[in-house]
């Protein structure tokens, strides 16, 4: 692996925990698609920064980008709070704006200079390694190194200092309000977090698979854990193995980086949907079966209870009726009873089910208990 | 004569019939499709299908080999639907929102396709394949034989439409219930998320992937504020979509430079922009009008009765008062109020600034004292 | 102490016989009987999350049981059949749906049509004499966005008129209503009544209970008590469906009182 190949690397690496770290509040927050949103808006404030400093490297690039993803949010929920139009025609009806406008300004007024559409969409990492960063003819590696570099601090401070308000203005906005924590003011300085991340990792990922690193790695955390301060390790050890196996799978098939990237991190979060221990799809396949039979055993149980209850005649109690009144087929039934008796809440006597005191005492408490 | 002349020109250009015929056709399915997305509360799902139909695009092209359109699209369309399929898969079994499983298919998928697409560019037969068109849009390059696919998507969905209006009305306006009457609601969730995956695919070539969903949204958007039917907000979204639709396309096929779905997403735009605050009834203008009018009405009735309250100390109903006494009691510039009042003849200024009812005033502001007691009192016996 | 309280009833218009329900595997009926006689006016009473929308749902055929049987007239009951007319919350759709308040009525009649015919003079004819026993014949061309909660709830109910169904379930038709339009809508279900029809509500207000209701449901999770209402709405039936902690339930204990010192 040659140095070029390691800047690439780490870039990617860095590029994914930056994302990952706002990401899991969108996640939790609900507003995931605002970073689709914001990541397709800010190219109107870089092209419009652009076009007054005429300067690729300028940090007015990273400020018009924070002004129009700010934008975007206000402008949502302007056409929110007027009911003409729900949430999501409003969101899917603000950022097409503004990405055109962007789109046709890039087209119309910029040739020539590394910033063009295809660019916005894609992003190429590959080509990171040659911009350096140089200062006094000492060469200090590649400049995006930098700039993804200080953003990641950015949002790890910005994380730790506002953890505490951040935990409560997303899992209970009105007791934050309550306590004087302004919910609205947090919510947009996370939005201004999310459009400079945005920017930063723009001109690596392109804007659409930025979404990718500020999602998927987020929400594959969340099956796989239920503590805040854990999702977010968890959220950023997802992002670097999404950018590790992303830039082998593009090398290996010669590929976008960015593209291979995406898909990892899809990949990995469909690892996580399928077989996350609590909340996977197969624990809960699993889960559902042990639950299924020993549902089934209680229904009985309820059942043969209520039916003592009643004084209901012998016919209630005998096998071949149980399949009948519960509109159980008769193999569900038989496996039913199967369970009930392994479980030991029922005995069997000939044709005829009785509950064990175990059973009854099962019965009574499912029965009692709200 | 001339003006009719160069439009006439204009129309016999054969690649301008082409590009008009295409766009015509996808505003109005999308109009058409996107008042339903819209009302299902579901418009960011176009975008996320949009964005899946990338990786079916390559994939076509890597199996086959051709560019033939109806391939790709084939492949789009298959992409789509399983997009949405997975959709369905995580927001039924985790506890994951919708909005993040939008997002990472969105992404995910789209970043699949750029994979793919970085693949097929370094085929040694893919003399440039042109697969790039289906991110931006590029109504140039639309052939007769696209146009003529298009067209046929479009007249299975006008059917479709036609034939199961009522069911879809209501079931996207009351799903139990239509299920309470026997009706197949699985069945047609999926029917109409396919028929949305159909119109987006009619777009990939003219609008592109990343801008397909305004497609879908706008002109129902808009529509919305004009109408409070159905079948006219159907319409009306049909000839938005259309009007943006052609405009767009040939704008950005006339001058240079000018991508075609970011011009079509500009025209769309002003539409909702003009529908949100114009359109009559439901528009902000008429909000803004209401309000004012509302204000005036309520300033000049409570200085009425204040006035009222005033001249019955006084003994004098007609007793003028001090302008200062006015404002201190009341709200809002009563400088204006008060002219108001004059002019509805309901009071009179006296040298001096000082007001008084006028014995129009006097009946007007007993009348309305009345009829606020009688409200008062109708609530607490109800 | 657990034995549940019920009156043995021939002929119900519903036959529920240990019916129970899950969410995610998460019980939310337990083993529940419930049978609805013919020509009543029926309430369903309990605390929240007791299973109340949970049983009408159920019945409708809206919901998958996990166990359980449920007879209409006797016969397992299909939706395709459409005996049985549906009144949801009012808060479960759209009201800025962009559609007027004789388009929803005629909705009602969508069942009866069938596959692509559309609603003719006679269905209009029929939306508008169902609005003119709701007293919204007025409002026919009216924006649903436009209507107050009672005007809502009155359109919903013309709705289910408008089935002409013989049995009517009513998920708390009362919910957010003026005075006026609650005293309507309960003339108008004794009407109903009175014409052989059986109407189930879900109720929320035990102090309209007695008045309104002839027969009750009381659930928790499972049947508390069925019968008769007078019959029924006892302290100790009612601490078995509220648990004991229910303050509210004292003033009626003095009215109970009242009516057995006067007896």
């Amino acid at each position: 692996m040659d140095s070029h190949q390691l800047d690439i690397l780490i870039l990617a690496a860095l590029t994914a925990v930056t994302c990952a770290l706002p990401g899991v509040f969108l996640v939790l927050r609900r507003v995931s698609l605002m970073s689709d949103a914001i990541s397709h808006a800010i190219l109107l404030g870089i092209v419009v920064a652009f076009l007054f400093t005429k300067k690729l490297a300028s940090p007015w690039l990273v400020i018009g980008a924070a002004v129009v993803g700010v934008l975007t949010v206000s402008l949502t929920e302007l056409i929110i709070n007027t009911r003409k139009l729900k949430k999501d025609a409003a969101i899917g009806l603000v950022f097409p704006l503004l990405f055109s406008i962007g789109v046709i300004l890039i087209n119309k007024y910029i040739q020539g200079v590394h910033l063009d559409a295809d660019c916005v969409i894609f992003g190429e990492i590959a080509f990171a390694p040659f911009d350096r960063f140089v200062i006094n003819h000492i060469d200090l590696g590649p400049r995006s190194l930098w700039t993804t570099g200080a953003v990641f601090l950015l949002n790890l401070t910005f994380i730790l200092v506002f953890y505490k308000e951040l935990k409560l203005t997303t899992f209970d906005k009105g007791l934050a309000a309550a306590l004087g924590f302004f919910p609205t003011l947090l919510n947009y300085l996370l939005m201004t977090i999310v459009s400079v991340t945005a920017v930063a990792s723009f001109e690596s990922v392109g804007s659409i698979l930025v979404v990718a690193l500020m999602i998927a790695p987020p929400s594959a955390a969340y099956l796989l854990t239920n503590r805040l301060s854990t999702m977010i390790l968890i959220s950023g050890i997802l992002g670097i193995l999404s950018a590790l196996g992303g830039y082998f799978l593009a090398y290996v098939l010669d590929a976008s980086i960015s593209g291979s990237m995406a898909t990892f991190a899809g990949i990995l979060f469909f690892l996580a949907l399928i077989f996350a221990p609590e909340k996977g799809i197969l624990a809960k396949i699993l889960v559902r079966r042990w639950k299924k039979w020993n549902f089934a055993s209680e229904t009985l149980s309820v059942h043969l209870l209520q039916a003592e209850y009643a004084h209901a005649e012998e016919t209630e109690r005998v096998v071949s009726h149980m399949s009948d009144h519960m509109l159980w087929n008769d193999d569900y039934t038989s496996e039913a009873i199967a369970q009930a008796i392994e479980d030991g809440l029922i005995r069997k006597e000939g044709n005829r089910l009785t509950l064990t005191p175990l059973g009854r005492e099962k019965a009574k408490n499912i029965l009692e208990k709200k | 004569m001339l003006l009719l002349n160069t439009i006439a020109e204009f129309f016999q250009n054969y690649t301008i019939q082409i590009v008009f015929t295409g766009s015509l056709i996808l505003g109005i399915t999308a109009g058409c499709l996107g008042t339903f997305a819209v009302l299902r509360q579901q418009s960011l799902l176009g975008d996320a299908i949009a964005h899946a139909t990338l990786p079916g695009v390559c994939l076509a092209f890597l199996i086959t080999q051709t560019k033939n359109p109806f391939v790709l699209l084939l492949g789009a369309g298959i992409s789509g639907w399983i997009a949405s399929l997975f959709l369905k898969l995580i927001v039924e079994n985790t506890k994951l929102k919708k909005d993040a499983a939008l997002g990472i298919i969105l992404s995910v998928f789209f970043g699949l396709g750029l994979l793919l697409i970085t693949i097929v560019q370094k085929l040694p037969t893919a003399t440039k394949a042109g697969l790039d068109k289906f991110i931006f849009g590029n109504a140039a390059t639309l052939l007769k034989q696209d146009v003529m696919m298009m067209s046929a998507f479009s007249i299975f969905i006008f059917l479709v439409l036609i034939v199961f209006w009522k069911e879809f009305k209501i079931l996207v306006f009351d799903r139990d219930y239509a299920a309470s009457q026997g009706m197949p609601v699985h069945f047609f969730d999926v029917f109409l998320t396919t028929l949305i995956v159909i119109a987006i695919v009619i777009g990939l070539q003219t609008v592109g992937v990343v801008l397909m969903s305004a497609m879908l949204v706008a002109p129902a958007a808009a529509a919305r504020q004009w109408t409070d039917r159905l079948g006219v907000m159907l319409f009306l979204s049909a000839l938005f979509g259309a009007i943006s639709g052609t405009f767009g396309a040939i704008t950005s096929s006339m001058v240079s430079n000018l991508p075609t779905g970011p011009t079509i997403v500009i025209f769309l735009s002003i539409f909702v922009l003009v529908s949100l605050v114009f359109a009559p009834n439901r528009g902000l203008l008429w909000d803004w009008i209401r309000s004012y009018r509302n204000r005036k009405t309520i300033l000049t009735t409570t200085m009425l009765q204040n006035l009222l309250l005033f001249s019955e100390i006084q003994t004098d109903p007609f007793h003028p008062h001090d302008i200062s006494a006015l404002k201190a009691i009341g709200r809002g510039a009563i400088d204006k109020t008060m002219k108001e009042l004059s002019r509805k003849g309901w009071a009179q200024q006296f040298e001096d600034k000082r007001w008084a009812l006028t014995p129009k005033g006097l009946d007007k502001a007993r009348k309305l004292t009345k009829e606020y007691e009688e409200t008062i009192s109708g609530f607490s016996s109800a | 102490m657990m034995m549940t309280q019920t009156t043995k009833i021939t002929n119900p218009a519903i036959d529920v016989t240990d019916l129970t329900v899950a969410y995610h595997e998460k019980p939310v009926l337990w083993d529940v009987d419930f049978q609805a006689p013919q020509d009543t006016l029926l309430a369903i009473v309990g605390p929240n999350g007791a299973g109340k929308s949970t049983l009408i749902k159920t019945i409708l055929g809206l919901l998958k049981p996990a166990a359980g049987r449920i007879q209409v007239f006797g016969k397992n009951y299909r939706p395709q059949s459409r005996l049985i007319g549906y009144v949801p919350q009012k808060g479960t759709v759209d009201w800025d749906f962009p559609t007027n308040v004789l388009d929803v009525v005629l909705m009602g009649r969508y069942g009866h049509l069938g596959w692509f015919r559309r609603p003719k003079v006679e269905d209009r004819k029929m939306a508008v004499d169902c609005l003119e026993k709701v007293g919204m014949a007025d409002f026919m061309n009216r924006q649903i966005s436009q209507l107050s909660g009672g005007q809502q709830q009155r359109v919903f109910i013309a709705r289910a008129l408008i089935q002409d169904a013989p049995i009517y379930l009513m998920d708390e038709p009362f919910a957010g209503v003026d005075a006026a339009t609650e005293r309507s809508i309960i003339t108008l279900l004794r009407e109903l009544k009175d014409k052989g029809k059986t109407i189930i509500c879900v109720h929320h207000d035990l102090q309209t209970l007695k008045e309104y209701f002839e027969w009750v449901m009381l659930l928790n999770v499972r049947a508390v008590a069925l019968g008769k209402v007078t019959d029924i709405l006892t302290q100790e039936n009612l601490r078995k469906t509220y648990g004991g902690k229910a303050a509210f339930l004292t003033g009626l204990k003095e009215e109970e009182e009242k009516g057995h010192a006067s007896a």
